[in-house]
């Protein structure tokens, strides 16, 4: 290799790698806050659009459902549970992408993650609070939910531990709780970082979150202590969470539900459309937000493309062995209830349930080509959402319509759901806008990190990239 | 008065109970002519609410017993099978009772059957998901209030003093009509015997014109209700799932 290969090999080596392409620290810094106060006419425009979903679609409607009953929804004998326990489980499973990429991939010290990890674990904590939403909102008298804590009382009344929606509130109020505070520990430093670079409001703002953060090396020590425990721990909760959620399902009586493999079925479920909205959200990102193309780049959807195809591939096993050990067993309301999802009126959605998540991911993310294209990617990403939530659509309100009592089978048909569905699509839209303008979007720290670890070695006429351990 | 231990109800309560229980049922399909007068009196002796046609239409009829009919055959050639009286069958088993997260399906340690504590409930539905007769039904709306429905007023007079009125997101059920198990109990009582075999009855069997329902004590085998449930074409449903029914159908007889 000539010096001049050498050199060009290198440079597109930096154009590639957001981890060889180090910037001064304050500019670094400095460009991570502009794109936080940047905001244009375009930005308040969506801003107030959404905030008028909220509104109507959130707040006022669950408000007339609370005052009228569930009479104005669309849930019936048979589907007791619609569109409610859908979302909820959607949101849910949005929720495990940021635990996935910022707890597994930092343990795996997967280095690509390093720009995108504040981006996702923003999404569990905001996704678990549309997901609390819409569990609250399907119960018939919701100012009495407190009675699922178990809070002391005169009369010595517990909640049912037998029940899986027991353990379903306890795991997902667990995961809400530590999931915020992993968000947050390596928040600090960046936290620290805008405090120092800010005025007015935001500086108090900033100072009261930083908590007093300077970055001495005793500081950085607890920290790095503290996001590693948290790292390991969420990681088994991560897990646990959506394998509960699938228990109030695999645990009834019924037919189409009681199967030993939601648990993993749900968990990869969840990745998979956690992942889709993850690379959809970047997408945005990068589109939108000044200075994104610095940090989010080809080679992170290409990361990204590459866990997604192989995620799919997972749902997809996890979908043919659930589908095969049902068939199999031959017992005859489930051959009903897999005819119904094929062939019955709502079979469209089966279909288009395969298609975008199994037909489409496959078809598109094998080229890395097309994988590193952000649009593309993003796409996909919104695919696999569409196909995940019709996932869960024939899991709860399709299947509820065949029991083993054919005498009330019933379509189930939405009513008062749909705006309440848009109304917190809208709500995590909203939170994540509100966020991305107030606190640093990209764990600058984190980056600058990875960069001081990366550099060019020479080995003779060869010059590689080396990685040096940090922590 | 009868107390229910609270460590002993909900998923512990059908665990440790026996498979016999102590109030149960017979339904002789038969002889039954699906005339619907058991659904009447079932609706006025539980204030069982008026939800009108459209969200009947819809599924959402409150009937703590429906007439079930279903048929044999591609249409035009449908014949009618059994007509099928379908209602709580008070499952030893129950699998409506562990899942709800507020204890308020539990079983009756006294009575042995199942029960609703309408101010307990949430509202989940989680019970009646988890029903395999589909026989719990939710207060969608407030049917009983007379604000929201003037025709409803009129027809304040027709309650049950006996029976609680249910309002809106709450889920309810048969009872096997533990109103009048107590009034006959307390009679007794007061009378210094045991009740007699054929004292009272459920609405349902009280109404059927046929005397295909028969209800009492299916503890002690010399009851009308034992020997009946005895013959061999009795059956209960879906006793596969292990649920233990207190209701014995009889079908295909001579």
């Amino acid at each position: 290799m000539s010096e001049k290969q050498q050199h060009d090999h290198e440079k597109h080596l930096r154009e590639e790698h957001l981890m060889l392409d180090p910037l001064p620290r304050g500019q670094m810094n400095d460009m991570v806050m502009e794109s936080m106060h940047t905001t244009s006419w375009k930005f308040w425009a969506v801003f107030f659009i959404l905030s008028a979903f909220v509104a109507w679609g959130l707040f006022y409607s669950w408000g007339k459902m609370i005052l009228e009953g569930l009479g104005i929804a669309g849930v019936n004998r048979p589907s007791y549970w619609g569109i409610f326990l859908v979302n909820t489980v959607f949101w849910i499973g949005i929720s495990h992408a940021g635990t996935f990429i910022s707890a597994i991939l930092r343990v795996f010290k997967a280095e690509f993650r390093r720009p995108f990890t504040r981006a996702a674990e923003l999404m569990t904590t905001f996704g678990l609070v549309q997901a609390g939403f819409s569990i609250f909102m399907h119960m018939g008298r919701v100012w009495l939910s407190y009675w699922l804590f178990p809070y002391p009382n005169q009369r010595e009344l517990w909640p049912n531990f037998h029940s899986p929606l027991t353990w379903d509130l306890l795991a997902i109020t667990t995961y809400l709780l530590s999931s915020t505070m992993y968000l947050f520990l390596p928040l600090i430093p960046d936290l620290a970082m805008a405090r120092d670079k800010s005025t007015g409001w935001r500086k108090n703002f900033y100072k009261v979150l930083a908590l007093g953060f300077r970055g001495t090396e005793g500081e950085w020590t607890h920290l790095r202590h503290a996001m590693n425990i948290f790292a390991w721990a969420i990681i088994p909760v991560m897990f646990s969470v959506h394998t509960i959620v699938s228990w109030d399902f695999a645990m009834a009586t019924r037919p189409g539900w009681s199967s030993s493999i939601f648990g993993p079925y749900f968990v990869i479920g969840a990745l998979h459309s956690g992942m889709g909205a993850v690379v959809l959200v970047l997408g945005v990102v990068r589109g939108t937000m000044k200075n994104m193309k610095y940090f989010i780049r080809p080679e992170h959807f290409d990361g990204i493309g590459k866990l997604m195809l192989m995620i799919s591939m997972g749902w997809g096993y996890f979908f043919f062995n659930d589908y095969l050990v049902q068939w199999y067993g031959g017992d005859k309301w489930t051959k009903q209830l897999l005819h119904w999802h094929e062939a019955g009126p709502m079979g469209w959605m089966w279909f288009a349930m395969l298609i975008f998540n199994v037909v489409i991911p496959w078809a598109v993310l094998w080229n890395r080509k097309w994988r590193s294209t952000p649009w593309l990617v993003g796409t996909v990403g919104l695919l696999i959402n569409f196909g995940m939530w019709f996932e869960r659509y024939i899991i709860i309100p399709i299947s509820l319509t065949i029991n083993r009592a054919p005498f009330t089978w019933r379509l189930y048909k939405p009513g008062i759901e749909i705006p309440l569905s848009l109304g917190t699509l809208a709500f995590f839209i909203l939170l994540y806008m509100a966020a991305s303008r107030l606190i640093p979007l990209i764990p600058v720290w984190e980056v600058q990190e990875g960069q001081m670890a990366h550099e060019f070695k020479k080995f003779g006429r060869e010059t590689v990239v080396t990685v040096s351990e940090l922590e | 008065m009868t107390t229910i231990d609270l460590n002993l109800v909900g998923a512990k309560g059908a665990l440790v109970e026996e498979a016999e229980g102590k109030w149960g049922m017979v339904i002789d399909q038969d002889i039954c002519t699906g005339c619907q007068a058991c659904v009447v009196a079932c609706a006025m002796e539980n204030n069982i609410a008026f939800v009108g046609e459209e969200d009947s239409g819809y599924g959402r009829s409150m009937h703590w017993i429906r007439i079930e009919r279903f048929w044999e055959g591609e249409y035009p050639e449908v014949k009618m099978t059994h007509y099928q009286p379908m209602l709580c069958q008070q499952c030893g088993k129950a699998p409506c009772e562990p899942v709800c997260p507020a204890f308020a399906t539990v079983h009756s340690q006294a009575e042995k059957v199942n029960l609703q504590v309408y101010n307990r409930c949430v509202g989940t539905r989680y019970c009646a998901n988890n029903c395999p007769y589909q026989v719990r039904s939710f207060n969608w709306r407030d049917y009983n209030d007379d604000r929201l429905d003037e025709a409803i007023a009129s027809l304040k007079n027709h309650f049950n003093p006996d029976v609680t009125v249910r309002r809106r997101g709450i889920m309810e059920k048969c009872t096997f009509c533990i109103q009048r198990i107590h009034k006959a109990q307390d009679k007794a009582k007061s009378e210094g015997r045991a009740v007699a075999d054929g004292e009272f009855t459920t609405a349902c069997a009280q109404a059927c014109p046929a005397d295909a329902i028969v209800f009492g004590r299916v503890d002690d085998p010399e009851s009308l209700v034992s020997q009946l449930a005895r013959q061999s074409h009795g059956v209960h449903h879906l006793e596969e799932l292990g649920t233990l029914p207190r209701v014995t159908y009889l079908v295909g007889g001579q």
